[in-house]
């Protein structure tokens, strides 16, 4: 167990590099994903087709691919910059893919009955939307998203693995394969720095859906 | 149409609207395309032996090329239909003892499930290859890559196998009783046979999940697809063009498969509209979406 206290500051380090990584990411996917859910439900055929396409290629397609393609074919049509941003770069395109399907599935959850009783009403299609559909979508988005972020973060484990360096995952192999710690005690450390993220974000979530659920 | 909540049947103006829109719309796609286009060719990215030795049967390359992304193909197929096989076998066992065992040994289960779904798919299989070798267990790096994959994935089908029986209606666990079943039979005769009925899209979608992971065999230097592409860009130097190619398949034997899936739960909804729902994939792709790459 030493292992972990001795090196401390370099797990620290990995943490604050992961949680950097995450934070943009999550940023990035969550407005890329949003704007592609809007082109998905927009009327006009090609908006939608983009979206549709979208989402069909980046879901579908793993994320070491995405990432690959992004650090290794951006350079070859000079697009130059840190690993760092190719690898938040991948990560934002691949989880826009799932965001923009929770935001979707959000907005089709509204029954149809809700809009066709505010339009009843007199409401306009800019109130029926801010008033009357976006309030429920909101509320329905939020387990799924929240599910879609703790994935996000333990596939920064991917972009770290992947040669970013400095993060949790780097620091896990930095101490096994060069220092030649004990693996366990290692992998110990490793998976209680992701933990400590994804457990009480988890928590966090499970409130957050409690306090906005509806009753339907 | 999915956008019906939204908007009211386009009148006159509202459909001259949408057909000024598209074609505007499609005019500014038109023009990204045509930029990006120019990029690539800019770039020399369009020359003809980037292109051939995976494209021209007649290029020398063109039959090593291929027979290593076969290869490769093959490996990440065993791979995934290993971890596939191993994660329904452990995650049936898993439901089962959370459903039925005693309350303490419950806990234990819903820690370890708690624990192995927080931890990132690729730390699960690194770590595989470095601490198993340690108890002496030195496998292939298929094994340790089945190993990852299983230890997170029977957690999720656990989940969903879970979610298939809890959503039977309780009469038929108490019918089974009534009928002087045991426990184990009244799971394996009457509960599990529907659970896994009603889950099937859902177990289909998961599949999509474990062939995505497959590539994260790079890490343990496993000769799947992304790792052998790796090999093929060290010689022909033609990134873009291989990794296309690489993320074609993938997207194409996913999307058959997610098609798939929706195929089966149209199908099983069909045959018995009174009876229990079929929990559909994306009921459940909160636990679909927890797989990486």
């Amino acid at each position: 167990m030493n292992v972990i206290f001795d090196n401390f500051s370099l797990y620290r380090d990995g943490f604050l590099q992961t949680l950097k990584i995450c934070a943009f990411a999550a940023i990035g996917s969550l407005v890329l994903g949003t704007l592609i859910a809007g082109f998905r439900v927009s009327p006009v055929p090609p908006l939608r087709w983009v979206g549709t396409s979208w989402v069909n290629v980046f879901r579908n397609c793993p994320l070491t691919v995405v990432l690959f393609f992004c650090a290794f074919g951006l350079p070859e049509i000079g697009v130059n910059g840190a690993y760092f941003w190719f690898g938040v770069t991948g990560l934002v395109l691949y989880t826009s893919a799932f965001v923009c399907e929770a935001v979707r599935s959000g907005i089709n959850s509204v029954p149809a009955g809700q809009a066709e009783a505010a339009r009843a009403v007199g409401l306009t299609f800019t109130q029926s939307l801010s008033t009357v559909v976006l309030p429920q979508a909101l509320r329905t988005v939020v387990p799924p998203l929240g599910s879609v972020i703790i994935a996000m973060i333990k596939n920064s484990a991917i972009v770290g693995a992947f040669g970013v360096g400095g993060d949790l995952f780097a620091v896990g192999d930095t101490l096994t394969s060069s220092r030649g710690e004990a693996v366990l005690p290692v992998l110990i450390g490793v998976v209680l720095g992701y933990l400590v993220i994804t457990i009480p974000g988890g928590l966090a979530l499970g409130w957050l859906e409690r306090k906005v659920a509806i009753a339907r | 149409m999915s956008t019906s909540v939204l908007y009211d049947a386009p009148g006159p103006r509202t459909k001259r609207r949408i057909l000024i829109g598209s074609v505007i719309a499609g005019l500014l796609l038109l023009g990204v395309l045509a930029l990006l286009a120019l990029r690539l060719d800019k770039q020399h990215q369009f020359d003809i032996e980037k292109w051939a030795p995976l494209f021209d049967p007649s290029n020398e390359q063109f039959p090593l090329v291929w027979q290593r992304i076969g290869e490769a193909l093959g490996n990440t197929l065993v791979a995934a239909g290993l971890a596939v096989v191993f994660s329904l076998v452990v995650g049936t066992l898993l439901a089962v003892t959370r459903v039925t065992a005693a309350r303490w040994y419950r806990w234990a289960v819903v820690g370890v499930v708690e624990l192995l779904r927080g931890v990132p798919v690729v730390i699960a299989i690194f770590f595989a290859s470095r601490v198993l070798p340690q108890f002496g267990l030195d496998l292939e790096p298929l094994w340790f890559l089945v190993i990852g994959l299983t230890a997170y994935n029977s957690v999720v089908i656990a989940e969903i196998i879970r979610a298939g029986i809890n959503s039977l209606p309780k009469g038929q666990g108490e019918a089974a009783e009534s009928l002087g079943l045991r426990r184990g039979q009244v799971l394996s005769l009457v509960l599990l046979p529907q659970a896994f009925r009603a889950m099937l899209p859902a177990l289909i979608s998961q599949l999509v999940v474990v062939l995505k992971d497959t590539s994260l065999g790079f890490v343990i230097s496993y000769e799947e697809l992304v790792r052998v592409a790796g090999q093929i860009v060290q010689v022909l130097s033609n990134p873009i063009q291989v990794y296309l190619l690489i993320a074609v398949i993938f997207i194409l034997i996913n999307y058959a498969l997610s098609r798939f899936a929706i195929f089966t739960e149209r199908r099983l909804s069909q045959g018995k509209k009174a009876a229990t729902a079929t929990l559909s994939a994306t009921d459940v792709a909160g636990a679909g979406t927890g797989g990486g790459g």
